[in-house]
C-alpha cells in the first residue's frame, strides 16, 4: 500500500509518522535526536513502520473477528514479544561490541576475566529481559540506551565485586560501546521479529496464536510501499533530503494542528528549542507566525536544564508544579539564568514546588507573547509540542488565555508531539495526489 | 557585462560592472578621507539621512559618515571587536551597534576600512534629528573631539506633510547657524551659484537612480532593490552626491539596468546569474551588514528577488518626485532633510509599503527589524499588520541587526524566511485551486 512519511527532526527528539491515502495515521515513531540526524531518521521511521504493522493487525483482526478482549490480549502480548526480540538483538550487538573493545595496554593480563565478566554480566541482562517485557512490566522508557543502561550498571557492579574487578573497567567498556549501538542503523528483518514473537506466543499458548495466525501473515505480506516524504524541523537541512521533500516546521505545525482539530485557527507549539504562535486559515494554511529569536529563554529546554539544576526527571517537573498553591513571582526565563535563580530562591527558603510552578508560569507568560505578537488567539486554540504534555505548563496556560482572550476552546492532542510529522506526511501526500491531478503544490 | 573577481580566500564573487565602479570610487573616498590632513583638507562628519553633501563641498570640506564607516566595519568582520570595545568602555548592550562600532573603531586608534588611520573631524554636522540617539552619539564626538558642532533641527512630518513653516525654519537655521558656522571652520566664503551648480548634478544623478529602482516593476526584476540596492544606494547618499562622478556612475548603472531589462534578465547575485524569479519582496529596515552575503543567499537561493525596499529611501525618497532644485537652493536642501525615509511618520510608512507591494506586483511584505534600533523598530509590528490588511498579501518578520554579529541567528532567520516562501506557495496554490499544499 501507498504510505506518506512525515520526518520532524527537532532538537530534542525526531518523529516520523506514516499516513495512508486515506488521511488516516498508520503508525508513529519517535527517538532521541542525538547528534546524528541522519541515525534519529531511520531510527524514529522504523519504529513508524513497527507501529504501522500493528495498526495493520489490528484493521486485519477488526475487520474479521472484531476486536474485543481476547484480540486486544493477544495484539498486546504480540507487541511486549516484539520489543523482546527487538531488544534482545540490541543486546547482542552491545555484546559484541563491548567484547570488542577489550583489548590493549590497560587490559593486558585481565583480559580473559573481563571478557567472562561480560559474558556474565549480558547473560543476567538476558535472564531479566523475559520479565522486563512481561504483561506487567511498567518500563521507563522505550528508548534501549534507558532500558539496558541503568541495568547495566547495576549488574556490572556486582559482577566486578565478585570476579575481583575493577567497575572502571566495566564502565568504561560500557561508555564506549553505547554510542555505537544507539547510533547503528536498526536491522531490517522486521517480519522475521514479529514471527519470532509469535513463536513465543504459541510457546505460551498455542490456542491463543494459532487462531490469528493468517491474519497476521497477511498483515505481515502487505507492503508498505514509501511513496513519498517529506522532513521537517531544525535536522532538515542536514538530511540527504532533496528541496522538494523539506517543509518548514512552522507549515507542518499549522496543518498538522489542522488536522488533528480542524477548526484550529492558532497553534502554540513550545519545543525544545523554540516557541512558535501560528494562525492559520480554516483549511490549515499558515496566515502568519512568529517565533523566539536568538534566545531559547522559555523553550521546552529551560525545562530540561531546571529539571537537570533539580535532578529531578522531566516529566516529574508538572506533577510536582501543579502540588503548589503558591507560585513564586518569577520574571526571568533566561536559561543561561535558571541555575542561579534557582538556587537563590531555594536559599531564601522558598518551596521547591512554588518556585517550579512559578517557572511554568513564567513560561507560558513569553509563549503568550510570542502569540501576541502573531497576531493574538482566536477559536479554536491548538498547542503542541513536547510541553504541552506537561500538565503545569497547560494549567497555567489554560488561565492565561481566559484572562486575556475570555472563552477560546483549547485543544490538546494526546499525540500533539507528532503534529510537525503529521504536517510533513499530509504535504507528502499532497506532494502526490494534488500534484499528481495536476493543481500546483 | 558582468566582471568575476577573485579573492585568494573567497569563492569568486560576480559582481556588475556598476558594482566593480562603485567599489572603486568607495575606495577612492577613503583614501580622499584618509590622506585629508596631509592635503591640507578639512573633514566634516555627518549623518547619511539628510546629509548635506552638496552644501558641505561649497566649503571644500570632506564629508566623513560614521554609520558608512560602521557599516564598512561590520561587512569587514571588524564591527564585533569595536562594539565590544564600546561596551567596554561603558556603552551598554542596547545601544545602537552603529554607534558602538563607530566608537569602538575610535578607541582602536580609528583605523578606516582602507587600512589607514582616519582624520579627526574638524565639525560635526548634524542635519538630522529624527533619530534621538544620533545626537547623542553627536554628543559623545563633541566630546571625543572638542570641535565645532552643528545640530540642524529637522521637524518631524508626524501630520504626513511638510508646511511652509518647516521649510522657513529650516532656511533660517542654514543661513543663521550652519552657513556661518561652516565658513567659520572652513575659512572659505559660501557661494550659492557654486552650490546651484552641485544641485544641478544632484538632481540629474536623482533622476537615473530612481530609473534603476522603479525598474524592479518590470518582470523578471532586473536588480534586487535591497541587497543590489545597497550598492546603488553608496554614491548618492553618502560623498558622491552633487558630484560629476555621482552623475557619471548612475548613468552607467541606468544603462546597464536597460540593457538587463532589454535582455529579460534577473539580478546579478555574488553567485552569478540569479535563478528563476520565484518570490517578489518589499522589504523593510536595513540589513544585517555583519552577514550580509549569507543573509542575501538565503533569498536568492529561494528564487526571492526584492523589489522594493525602504531602507534605499533613507537617504532620499526621489520615487516620489523629489529633486534637488538649484533654482531655490537652500529650500531644497530643506525639503530634501524633510522627506528622507527616516522622517516620515508610521501611517506614512505603512502607504508606502503597502503601495509599493501593489505597485511592484510583490507578494508580500517582509520586515528585517533591528535589534539594537529602538527609534525604527517601534511600531514594525503594526506597520506589517496593517499593509497585510490593505494589501491582502502575506508578511513576515525577522530579526537580526546591523553591525553586532552575535544577534544574528543564522539558523532561525532561515527558518523564518523558508516557512515565509513556502507560505507564500500555500496562499498562491490556496487562492487558485482551492487546494492547499
Amino acid at each position: 500500500m501507498r504510505t506518506f512519511i512525515g520526518i520532524d527532526l527537532g532538537s530534542t527528539t525526531t518523529k516520523a509518522l506514516l499516513l495512508d491515502e486515506n488521511q488516516d495515521v498508520l503508525g508513529r515513531g519517535i527517538t532521541n535526536s542525538r547528534s546524528n540526524y541522519d541515525t534519529a531518521c531511520r531510527v524514529a521511521s522504523q519504529e513508524a513502520r513497527i507501529d504501522a504493522r500493528f495498526t495493520l493487525f489490528r484493521r486485519e483482526l477488526e475487520a474479521t473477528d472484531g476486536l474485543n478482549e481476547k484480540t486486544n490480549a493477544f495484539l498486546a502480548a504480540l507487541e511486549r514479544y516484539f520489543r523482546l526480540e527487538q531488544f534482545l538483538e540490541q543486546l547482542d550487538d552491545l555484546e559484541s561490541v563491548c567484547i570488542s573493545q577489550v583489548e590493549g595496554e590497560r587490559f593486558a593480563k585481565i583480559e580473559t576475566g573481563v571478557k567472562q565478566a561480560l559474558g556474565e554480566v549480558f547473560a543476567r541482562l538476558r535472564d531479566e529481559a523475559q520479565d522486563m517485557f512481561g504483561p506487567d512490566a511498567t518500563r521507563k522508557s522505550d528508548f534501549f540506551r534507558d532500558i539496558a543502561g541503568s541495568r547495566y550498571l547495576s549488574i556490572a557492579e556486582e559482577v566486578a565485586r565478585d570476579a575481583d574487578l575493577a567497575y572502571d573497567l566495566l564502565l568504561n567498556v560500557y561508555d564506549k560501546s553505547i554510542i555505537t549501538v544507539e547510533n547503528r542503523p536498526p536491522s531490517g528483518g522486521m517480519s522475521a521479529k514479529f514471527r519470532n514473537a509469535l513463536e513465543r506466543i504459541q510457546a505460551e499458548n498455542p490456542d491463543f496464536a494459532g487462531a490469528f495466525l493468517s491474519h497476521i501473515e497477511r498483515a505481515l505480506d502487505v507492503e508498505l510501499e514509501e511513496t513519498y516524504l517529506v522532513g521537517t524541523g531544525y535536522g532538515r537541512v542536514t538530511l540527504p533530503f532533496s528541496k522538494e521533500h523539506i517543509r518548514s516546521e512552522i507549515l507542518c505545525h499549522g496543518l498538522g494542528a489542522h488536522m488533528m482539530f480542524p477548526k484550529t485557527r492558532t497553534v502554540l507549539d513550545i519545543g525544545g528549542q523554540d516557541t512558535k504562535g501560528i494562525q492559520v486559515d480554516p483549511k490549515g494554511i499558515v496566515e502568519n507566525f512568529q517565533m523566539n529569536d536568538r534566545c531559547a529563554a522559555g523553550c521546552g529546554r529551560y525545562l530540561g536544564y531546571i529539571a537537570d539544576e533539580m535532578n529531578m526527571g522531566l516529566h516529574e517537573l508538572g506533577p510536582l508544579a501543579m502540588s503548589s498553591d503558591k507560585p513564586a513571582r518569577i520574571n526571568s526565563t533566561c536559561t543561561v539564568f535558571a541555575g542561579a535563580e534557582l538556587r537563590d530562591r531555594l536559599a531564601l527558603g522558598e518551596k521547591r514546588e512554588d518556585i517550579l510552578a512559578g517557572l511554568h508560569r513564567a513560561i507560558i507568560l513569553r509563549a503568550m507573547s510570542i502569540i501576541s505578537r502573531s497576531g493574538g488567539i482566536a477559536d479554536e486554540f491548538t498547542f503542541t509540542g513536547g510541553v504541552a504534555k506537561n500538565e503545569a505548563a497547560v494549567r497555567e496556560l489554560k488561565k492565561l488565555v481566559k484572562e486575556n482572550y475570555g472563552d477560546v476552546t483549547i485543544n490538546i492532542d494526546p499525540d500533539s508531539i507528532y503534529t510537525g510529522a503529521l504536517g510533513g506526511a499530509e504535504f507528502a501526500r499532497r506532494a502526490v495526489d494534488v500534484e499528481g491531478e495536476g493543481v500546483a503544490a | 557585462m558582468r566582471v568575476t573577481t577573485s579573492k585568494s580566500t573567497a569563492p569568486e564573487v560576480a559582481k556588475d560592472a556598476s558594482m566593480l565602479k562603485q567599489k572603486e570610487m568607495m575606495a577612492a573616498h577613503y583614501d580622499r578621507l584618509s590622506n585629508a590632513n596631509e592635503n591640507g583638507q578639512k573633514v566634516a562628519s555627518t549623518f547619511v539621512p539628510g546629509n548635506l553633501n552638496e552644501l558641505i563641498m561649497c566649503f571644500d570640506l570632506v564629508n566623513n559618515l560614521p554609520e558608512v564607516n560602521a557599516i564598512q566595519s561590520g561587512l569587514r568582520r571588524q564591527s564585533g571587536a569595536y562594539v565590544m570595545e564600546a561596551e567596554r568602555n561603558g556603552h551598554s548592550e542596547d545601544v545602537c551597534t552603529y554607534v558602538k562600532s563607530d566608537l569602538g573603531m575610535m578607541a582602536k586608534g580609528n583605523i578606516g576600512p582602507n587600512g589607514k588611520r582616519l582624520p579627526d573631524p574638524d565639525v560635526l554636522l548634524l542635519s538630522y534629528t529624527g533619530c534621538f540617539t544620533f545626537m547623542k552619539w553627536f554628543e559623545l564626538l563633541r566630546e571625543q573631539y572638542k570641535c565645532e558642532t552643528i545640530m540642524m533641527q529637522t521637524p518631524y512630518m508626524a501630520d504626513g506633510k511638510i508646511t511652509k513653516n518647516m521649510i522657513e525654519y529650516m532656511v533660517k537655521q542654514l543661513k543663521e547657524d550652519v552657513i556661518p558656522k561652516l565658513e567659520k571652520v572652513s575659512g572659505v566664503k559660501f557661494d550659492i551659484d557654486r552650490l546651484r551648480e552641485y544641485l544641478r548634478n544632484s538632481a540629474k544623478a536623482e533622476d537615473d537612480l530612481v530609473y534603476v529602482l522603479q525598474a524592479a516593476k518590470n518582470k523578471p526584476s532586473p536588480i534586487d532593490a535591497y541587497f543590489g540596492g545597497i550598492y546603488y544606494i553608496g554614491p548618492i547618499f553618502g560623498a558622491f552626491r552633487g558630484t560629476k562622478d555621482a552623475v557619471d556612475y548612475y548613468r552607467f548603472l541606468r544603462q546597464e539596468v536597460e540593457a538587463r531589462v532589454a535582455a529579460g534578465l534577473g539580478p546579478v547575485t555574488p553567485e552569478g546569474e540569479m535563478g528563476e524569479e520565484k518570490y517578489r519582496l518589499v522589504v523593510e529596515g536595513p540589513p544585517n551588514y555583519t552577514n550580509f552575503r549569507q543573509f542575501w543567499k538565503m533569498f536568492y537561493d529561494e528564487g526571492a528577488v526584492v523589489v522594493a525596499s525602504s531602507y534605499t529611501k533613507v537617504g532620499g525618497t526621489y520615487d516620489f518626485g523629489f529633486r534637488h532644485d538649484p533654482d531655490r537652493p537652500l529650500e531644497t536642501l530643506a525639503e530634501y532633510c524633510l522627506g528622507v525615509y527616516t522622517n516620515r511618520s508610521l501611517p506614512m510608512r505603512v502607504d508606502m509599503l503597502a503601495n509599493y507591494v501593489e505597485e511592484y506586483q510583490a507578494d508580500g511584505l517582509l520586515i528585517n527589524s533591528i535589534k539594537s534600533c529602538n527609534s525604527f523598530s517601534a511600531g514594525q509590528l503594526l506597520i506589517m499588520r496593517e499593509v497585510e490588511k490593505r494589501t491582502g498579501k502575506p508578511a513576515a518578520f525577522v530579526e537580526t541587526d546591523l553591525v553586532d554579529p552575535r544577534y544574528f541567528s543564522a539558523a532561525n532567520v532561515k527558518n523564518r524566511l523558508e516557512s515565509y516562501f513556502q507560505m507564500v506557495d500555500q496562499k498562491r496554490s490556496s487562492g487558485t485551486s482551492g487546494v492547499a499544499a
